[in-house]
């Protein structure tokens, strides 16, 4: 990782930088605003993609990067925080860019293929080595004496789409009876002892503070905590049923206008989609949309189950107010 | 809070506390050494040892990281424009309340003490609410390339607004204590308002000042909540170091984390170093010229 490691190639470089600045090629600064899981994937694609960029455009090209709760960072975003794109957990918090702002289009959502999300992920269950409570599906979750971790769905994307996985569990036990699932999952957040603001903030309680028997986790988080904290210590399940988890992106019109980044800003969106991107997003433990990368790490995902956020739900914007606004099935339920 | 008020005060719990038996005060000392080991020298321990705990090479290599420097830079402006305009602003007021008597002035001193009364978050919101996009001023601002909230203003803003009562706060008392008596001398014997403050009132109130200062700092530094609604937590750009600390703490770089955290708690150190040497010097500006005249001193 030394590019410079030669005086003659160094200077050589130099000199390419000083030619193409010369020759008019712009400088460029892009934020990219996004969750809590994506901070690793990011780190390595903004760099990859900076010199793409670069030996194909010239001129320099600075990645930024802020995360946080993907509902916090629609937020900041709203409240004048100037990101370029959005990558966010769901898209009910893009949605919101339009609803409250005007900052893109109604229809971002089509604006890039795959529902605007060039990777997936789903909710999987992390339990400690060994399992000690033989926990093997959702219905574990709510027997009495198991502590489950998750983050708030008021403030988490992660513990949203994690709360929808289990819905849809809980629906068909109880086959199709709405109260069925409503008790099911009223047990399940009974059992929860710390309901942290993130999904991030909700690993490193299981992980680092050793509290819970069970986190409920995206895939891609799951797997992370394995390459960091050891696969000696913990274990991903896969539930018998999940949910397909679409973490999409868009560019932020109002900004890139603004700033006059558009070109470098969809460049930056779309190289998500090429051979690198979903190359480094395999990487990052989130699964491929590309048949040929997805083919060449299939053995390293677990074959779930999946429900659709659309079909299952009825989309976002119903799954919120359903489930997750003010008054909501979640505030019914944990208010109890 | 002055030097003369905590002499007094040990003053007094010496006397009384030499009454009790020997027992019961090293229960008494024990305990609060206990508490202290506990609560204080625990935890200051462990962020150092968590720091160094893949070695010195790791620990350097943290705070050498660009956005590790980016973020002590950006602490280090912040606190650079914070403190001396608090400083200048903490003797104004502090002078006008102590001094003199005028409509509104019970008015500025609750506002003096506002920024203590409300949680730290809260003053960051406010600032999103007259500064943010979907605020007062935020359309008009965006308009005119203009940026605060997200951005080094909106930090600096944030920072200057928690701090302004440590100057202030430190200065009033030891000036209603001082009187007016000396100033009123000076200008009978014909020195000019400037004089007087430079030659008089500056010089009596030094120690205290420097205390003002010392603190004002250390929070200026060691703010989160305000900093962290106005930040938008750009990494290398609007992080300060206790944003970068819970940056590197939630991307489980735990040795990098407790390396900026060691710097803030270094800064804890030398700052209780400072205020006691502070004390030190106060307590004996106040005893000599008391033990020179035959007077008490000043309660």
């Amino acid at each position: 990782m030394k590019p410079h490691s030669t005086p003659p190639r160094g200077a050589l470089a130099a000199l390419a930088a000083l030619w193409a600045s010369a020759a008019g090629a712009a400088d460029f600064t892009l934020l990219n605003a996004s969750y809590d899981p994506t901070r690793e994937f990011y780190a390595e694609y903004n760099a990859a993609f900076a010199r793409q960029w670069q030996a194909s455009h010239g001129g320099r090209l600075t990645v930024n990067q802020s995360h946080g709760g993907s509902g916090k960072q629609a937020r900041s975003v709203l409240e004048g925080l100037e990101a370029d794109v959005v990558t966010l957990a769901l898209a009910y918090d893009i949605d919101a860019l339009h609803r409250v702002g005007g900052l893109l289009p109604a229809d971002w959502q089509s604006r890039l293929p795959d529902n605007s999300a060039p990777y997936t992920s789903t909710i999987v269950l992390l339990v400690r080595k060994g399992n000690p409570k033989g926990i093997r599906d959702w219905d574990d979750l709510v027997k009495p004496g198991v502590a489950v971790i998750t983050p708030n769905p008021k403030t988490s994307g992660g513990a949203r789409w994690n709360y929808l996985a289990a819905w849809a569990y809980a629906t068909r036990a109880a086959g199709g009876d709405e109260a069925g699932a409503r008790a099911f999952i009223q047990a399940l957040f009974k059992n929860v002892p710390v309901l942290d603001s993130g999904a991030r903030g909700s690993t490193t309680t299981f992980l680092q503070r050793g509290i819970g028997d069970v986190l409920i986790s995206w895939e891609n988080e799951a797997f992370l905590a394995l390459r960091e904290f050891g696969a000696d210590r913990f274990e991903i399940v896969a539930p018998s049923l999940s949910i397909l988890a679409e973490p999409p992106v868009a560019i932020v019109d109002k900004v890139v206008d603004r700033r006059g980044t558009r070109a470098v800003a969809e460049a930056y969106l779309k190289h998500l989609y090429s051979e690198e991107g979903q190359e480094l997003a395999a990487k990052h433990f989130y699964r491929p949309r590309l048949a040929s990368v997805a083919a060449k790490h299939a053995d390293r995902f677990p074959r779930i189950p999946m429900v659709e956020i659309g079909r299952e739900f009825g989309g976002w914007a119903k799954a919120q107010a359903v489930h997750f606004s003010d008054g909501g099935t979640f505030d019914r339920i944990y208010a109890r | 809070m002055t030097g003369t008020v905590s002499r007094h005060a040990t003053g007094t719990v010496r006397r009384r506390g030499a009454a009790e038996p020997a027992w019961v005060r090293r229960i008494l000392i024990g305990a609060a050494l206990a508490f202290l080991a506990l609560l204080v020298f625990a935890p200051l321990a462990a962020v150092f040892h968590e720091a160094l705990r893949k070695g010195a090479g790791a620990y350097a290599a943290a705070l050498a990281d660009p956005a590790a420097r980016a973020a002590i830079r950006l602490t280090l402006l912040a606190a650079a424009i914070a403190v001396p305009l608090n400083l200048v602003f903490g003797v104004a007021a502090a002078w006008a309340i102590a001094k003199f008597r005028f409509p509104g002035r019970s008015l500025l001193l609750t506002l003096i003490d506002l920024p203590f009364a409300v949680s730290p978050v809260v003053s960051g919101l406010i600032y999103m609410l007259v500064f943010g996009a979907q605020g007062w001023f935020g359309p008009w601002l965006i308009e005119h390339g203009i940026r605060v909230v997200f951005a080094v203003p909106g930090i600096v803003l944030a920072t200057i607004f928690v701090t302004f009562p440590f100057v202030a706060r430190e200065l009033i008392p030891l000036m209603q204590a001082q009187g007016s008596e000396e100033e009123e001398s000076a200008i009978v014997l014909g020195a000019g308002g400037w004089t007087t403050f430079v030659r008089v009132t500056l010089p009596n109130i030094r120690w205290g000042l420097l205390y003002g200062v010392v603190l004002c700092n250390a929070r200026a530094m060691g703010e989160f909540g305000a900093v962290s609604v106005v930040s938008g937590h750009i990494r290398g750009l609007t992080t300060t170091m206790p944003l970068h600390v819970e940056i590197l703490y939630n991307e489980y770089n735990f040795v990098a984390a407790f390396a900026v955290a060691s710097l803030l708690a270094l800064l804890a150190l030398v700052t209780l170093v400072l205020k006691n040497l502070v004390e030190w010097h106060a307590a004996r500006a106040a005893v000599v010229p008391a033990a020179e005249s035959t007077e008490p001193a000043p309660p």
